[in-house]
């Protein structure tokens, strides 16, 4: 079982917000499917899954960057600069 | 909320209505194609049914859409879906659900529901979807058309908005395989862009012999859950292949057991990481600049993701965190090979597999209201998108009016193949 | 950025240096710039260093939905030469995974780095260490895509917002991980300064570009947990940061409190180390393999690699083919254009000279500067040795010539020719005879060193030959002058 408090903490780590009124909903569905992963133990053990290709590069050349001005349109933008909120 | 209801789209089957014109005369001349809203189109709005990208402007066009464009086809607008693809009903879309042309009571299946929707209503001839967990042959065999999820690497996924990068490819949804088969043929020219893609493109091959082809019949396709009248529709359709000289045999797919959770552990996880990007700082919908990083990302994420795809972050990110990536990102993997190796040894000694694509045919908008019995509608398109093999819903008759799917499962590049099945059953039954 | 390491003891069969208390152990992270022309996973140009904001980004380095990484094959083999040259073992397999975390210089929410599987392990730098030669262990080497960068408005008492350009964006990074083998803070910029050269000789990095360098460096002393510093990104910013450090470390232990376990960041204006203590997330990266990307398996690619000299093979060499000392072929070798000018300028003839020139005189007039050795024009520089070695200079006045190209340089005039120089400014060495008017007047004026002289103090002479230096401004040759003042002294007169 998963309780509200680390449905919360797992929130904070995802940077999702949670209402207060979501929370326990939220930590039923949670279990639910928790519960239903639990046939993953019986999996037998073996390797993980690989897709059996390598080296898959491209060559080191130049292509054309975006027009300033459309990626600037899609933002907030400031002296050529794209805003976002405050980090310090 | 429905933005086409009031433009003429009472099934509610696109987000954006905007007739993008062709770019030149090609095997698609003449020909709509509709978009799902999560592939990028240059200079319109791509949402991915999210009010989170509401308002974003692509300014740059998919490798598909180029392709389609190249060759003539007019795009008549974006499909609605199910919020970045997390659903299979088309319920979870930002922009209202769609609705099932034979019978606008009921969901379309999703996530490509508005896909589904527009090719069965014909508001366009033919459409791109894409499929993470069945998300093209579910509303294919909800609404009563075809719908292919190609081998993965077939098709560019450059421009395919990622819900679950190592599952997902896209794919052509038409009326009928003819048409679905064109549209495969198109999309499948290879692009560099994607490093998981392999250039091996689709040559359509539809002569519909099927005779001595062997089709595996695996018993969990008909288990528990499964509707006895889906089952009894899909038997009769396979008692057709037989009747045009394919030889089906009776096989187990014991990974089955397991697939369904290997697949939520799988696309939650990748899809906790490809949303992270959605932060409204380089486009979309801005934060409020005076809030601290942490919480006005946090504010926008809630405001904006629907609850099924903040669920699905959570599932996702515990998955993969310290602690139980072992337990459950880990073990999925290992499952996921498992599920590969079961394909694998059936396909040694048989051609095709086959069995209904859904459980159950479309159920009525707002029936499932719990998410995990949602989930469990994907057991039987699930399996394929873990392997990467291709897979097509071709219709099959009705129950009590309501379309069922035949699903055709191939091996890994043999979508031909898979297409040919579909198309020799097709012919089988019109004529 | 990818710390997975436990830390910090010291290697076994290491011996610490110095008492106990002042064991530190230091271990770097050192992530570089590589200089390919297209950035890791797309193909916007990385000379962007001249071009405003947000003009070198694409949907890919954007982070723009549905944008796909695409790997750059350069990218890779410059990561391998790095490792072979310092014999690291590649790895069969190594891959990409995402690490996850959310700030706004990382337009996807998470970065391409590699986590389990890295490109190599380990490998070893020797450098000059402390007590002589030492061989500091390399644990890993990967790549990795740099973030955008951010500009903090506001003050850091009143912040108000944050602008970001993603120019930077994706730009390869080779991240060199040592093992905690540094004992002092001068060892590990000895260790920065050899991986610097050494990556520059392979022609992978340029470190005079600015912030093509960023090292965090964990450091410990003993009875304190392990502290790392993040953010430093110059060369001397290392060992002020450490030294910084090791030394609010040793205070703190000495107040009889406990060194906490943290990350700190190096403010280098001020010079200082300060606690990123800040309530930010808690770390989950919530690593796993980049499912765009398909593995690399390239330890095959090792063998065709033909490395280059390195700096050790070129101090030998050296020091073999052109005679020099063994710190002039040190200094010389420590930086790759220096050891290159040198070799432009060694076929005057006299290497030992063209040595001493480079490597002493003209090192210390650029630090002066702070100007870079491509901007000297190598022929000039030559002519000045050809007239130093034909004896037309004194070596004071070539120092003056060679002083007034550098300002020409600076102050971006067009650069005139060490004769040039030397005439309009006089400053030619004048045969001694020349000077004889100067020295018979010098005899005359200073008439009581002539006196101290005749009466046998031999030191008066070497005031006269001052008195003559002076009022010639260094022209003339001392040796040539004393036989002259020698000559008009025994001549007799006042």
């Amino acid at each position: 079982m998963v309780s509200e408090e680390e449905v919360l903490h797992i929130a904070t780590l995802a940077d999702i917000g949670i209402g207060t009124g979501e929370l326990p909903p939220f930590t039923r569905d949670f279990n639910a499917i928790l519960d239903y992963f639990a046939v993953l133990d019986r999996v037998p053990a073996g390797e993980g899954w690989k897709s059996g290709i390598a080296n898959v590069l491209r060559e080191d050349e130049v292509t054309p960057s975006l027009p300033r001005e459309e990626v600037l349109a899609l933002s907030e933008a400031e002296d050529g600069y794209i805003r976002a909120p405050r980090v310090m | 909320m429905a933005r086409g209801e009031t433009a003429g789209d009472p099934l509610n089957a696109f987000i954006t209505l905007a007739e993008i014109p062709p770019r030149g005369p090609g095997r698609l001349s003449g020909i709509t194609v509709a978009v799902k809203d999560n592939i990028s189109t240059r200079g319109v709005e791509t949402t991915c049914g999210s009010r989170i990208l509401s308002g974003y402007v692509p300014p740059y066009d998919a490798h598909v859409v180029d392709l389609i464009r190249n060759e003539g086809a007019l795009i008549p607008g974006k499909t609605n879906m199910d919020e970045f693809g997390m659903g299979s009903s088309t319920e979870n879309s930002g922009f209202g659900p769609a609705r099932n042309p034979r019978d606008p009571e009921r969901v379309t299946g999703g996530s490509s529901g508005g896909s589904a929707a527009a090719v069965a209503s014909g508001m366009a001839r033919m459409a791109l979807g894409s499929d993470t967990g069945g998300s093209i042959r579910c509303p294919a065999a909800f609404c009563g058309i075809v719908g292919l999820k190609p081998t993965y690497g077939r098709v560019s996924r450059y421009g395919l908005v990622a819900y679950a990068n190592s599952l997902e490819q896209i794919g052509p949804m038409a009326a009928n395989v003819s048409d679905c088969s064109l549209l495969m043929e198109v999309i499948s020219r290879y692009d560099p862009r994607d490093s998981t893609m392999k250039d091996r493109p689709y040559l359509p091959r539809l002569n519909g012999d099927i005779k001595g082809m062997r089709i595996g019949i695996p018993a969990e396709f008909f288990g528990k859950g499964v509707d006895p009248a889906v089952t009894d529709r899909v038997r009769k359709a396979i008692g057709v292949l037989e009747g045009l000289g394919a030889v089906s045999v009776e096989c187990a797919m014991p990974s089955m057991e397991y697939a369904l959770a290997a697949y939520y552990v799988t696309c939650t996880s990748e899809a906790s990481s490809n949303l992270a990007r959605f932060d409204g700082v380089r486009y979309g919908p801005s934060p409020d600049i005076r809030k601290p990083w942490h919480e006005a990302f946090q504010e926008m994420r809630m405001q904006h993701f629907g609850p099924e795809v903040r669920r699905r972050i959570l599932i996702g990110t515990f998955a993969l965190s310290a602690g139980y990536y072992g337990k459950y990102y880990g073990k999925a993997q290992v499952a996921r090979q498992h599920v590969r190796e079961d394909y694998a040894r059936l396909f040694r000694d048989v051609d095709l597999l086959a069995g209904p694509t859904m459980p159950t045919v479309a159920w009525k908008i707002g029936a499932k209201s719990d998410p995990l019995s949602m989930y469990l509608a994907d057991i039987l398109t699930v399996p394929a998108n873990l392997a990467g093999v291709p897979a097509v819903s071709v219709p099959c008759g009705s129950v009590e009016g309501l379309p069922v799917g035949l699903q055709l499962t191939g091996r890994p590049f043999e979508d031909e193949q898979v297409m040919n099945a579909a198309f020799a059953y097709e012919q089988a039954v019109k004529a | 950025m990818t710390a997975i390491r436990g830390q910090a003891q010291p290697a076994a069969g290491l011996k610490a240096s110095g008492t106990e208390s002042d064991t530190v152990i230091i271990g770097l992270e050192v992530h570089c710039q590589l200089n390919t022309e297209s950035k890791l996973f797309c193909g916007c140009s990385t000379d962007y260093r001249n071009d405003p904001p947000n003009t070198h980004v694409c949907p890919t380095c954007l982070g723009l939905p549905g944008s796909l990484p695409s790997m750059n094959r350069r990218a890779v083999e410059y990561a391998l030469r790095v490792a072979k040259a310092l014999n690291c073992q590649v790895a069969e397999e190594a891959e990409f995974a995402r690490k996850n975390y959310f700030y706004p210089d990382l337009p996807k929410g998470f970065q391409i780095t590699m986590y389990n599987l890295p490109l190599a392990e380990g490998g070893y730098l020797d450098i000059e260490g402390e007590e002589g030669e030492k061989r500091v262990r390399i644990t890993r080497i990967h790549l990795e895509e740099d973030p955008g960068r951010l500009v903090h408005m506001g003050t850091p008492d009143r912040p108000r917002y944050t602008l970001v350009d993603y120019n930077r964006s994706g730009i390869p990074l080779i991240e060199i991980v040592t093992e905690p083998d540094l004992r002092s803070p001068k060892e590990a910029r000895r260790l920065l300064n050899g991986l610097r050269t050494t990556l520059e000789y392979l022609g992978v990095f340029d470190g005079d570009r600015e912030g093509s360098l960023r090292v965090d460096a964990n450091i410990s002393i003993p009875g304190s947990e392990r502290v790392e510093v993040k953010n430093i990104s110059s060369y001397k910013g290392v060992e002020k940061a450490l030294t910084y450090e090791m030394t609010r470390q040793r205070n703190v232990i000495r107040r009889g409190q406990k060194v906490e376990r943290e990350t700190r960041h190096f403010v280098e204006a001020r010079g200082v180390t300060t606690s990123a203590r800040s309530k930010e997330q808690e770390h989950d990266y919530r690593y796993f393999t980049e499912p765009d990307l398909r593995p690399l398996q390239v330890r095959g690619w090792v063998e065709g690699i033909v490395l280059p000299e390195l700096p050790a093979a070129r101090r030998d060499r050296f020091m073999a083919q052109y005679g020099i000392s063994p710190d002039h072929a040190r200094t010389l070798c420590g930086e790759l254009r220096l050891a290159e000018f040198f070799e432009e300028m060694a076929p005057c003839g006299n290497p030992p000279l063209a040595a001493t020139w480079v490597a002493d005189t003209l090192q210390g007039e650029l630090n002066y500067r702070e100007m870079e050795i491509g901007k000297v024009p190598p022929a000039h520089f030559r002519e000045l040795l050809d007239l130093l070695q034909r004896r037309e200079l004194t070596d004071k006045a070539a120092v003056e010539v060679l002083r007034q190209m550098l300002d020409q340089c600076v102050a971006g005039e067009t650069v005139e020719t060490p004769a040039q120089i030397m005439e309009k400014n006089t400053l030619g060495k004048t045969a001694g005879d020349a000077f004889t008017p100067v020295v018979r007047e010098v005899i005359a004026e200073c008439g009581d060193a002539v006196r101290d002289y005749r009466a046998g103090k031999g030191e008066a002479l070497n005031f006269l030959v001052g008195q003559v230096m002076k009022r010639t401004r260094g022209r003339a040759d001392p040796k040539e002058l004393t036989r002259i003042l020698k000559e008009e002294l025994a001549r007799g007169g006042t």
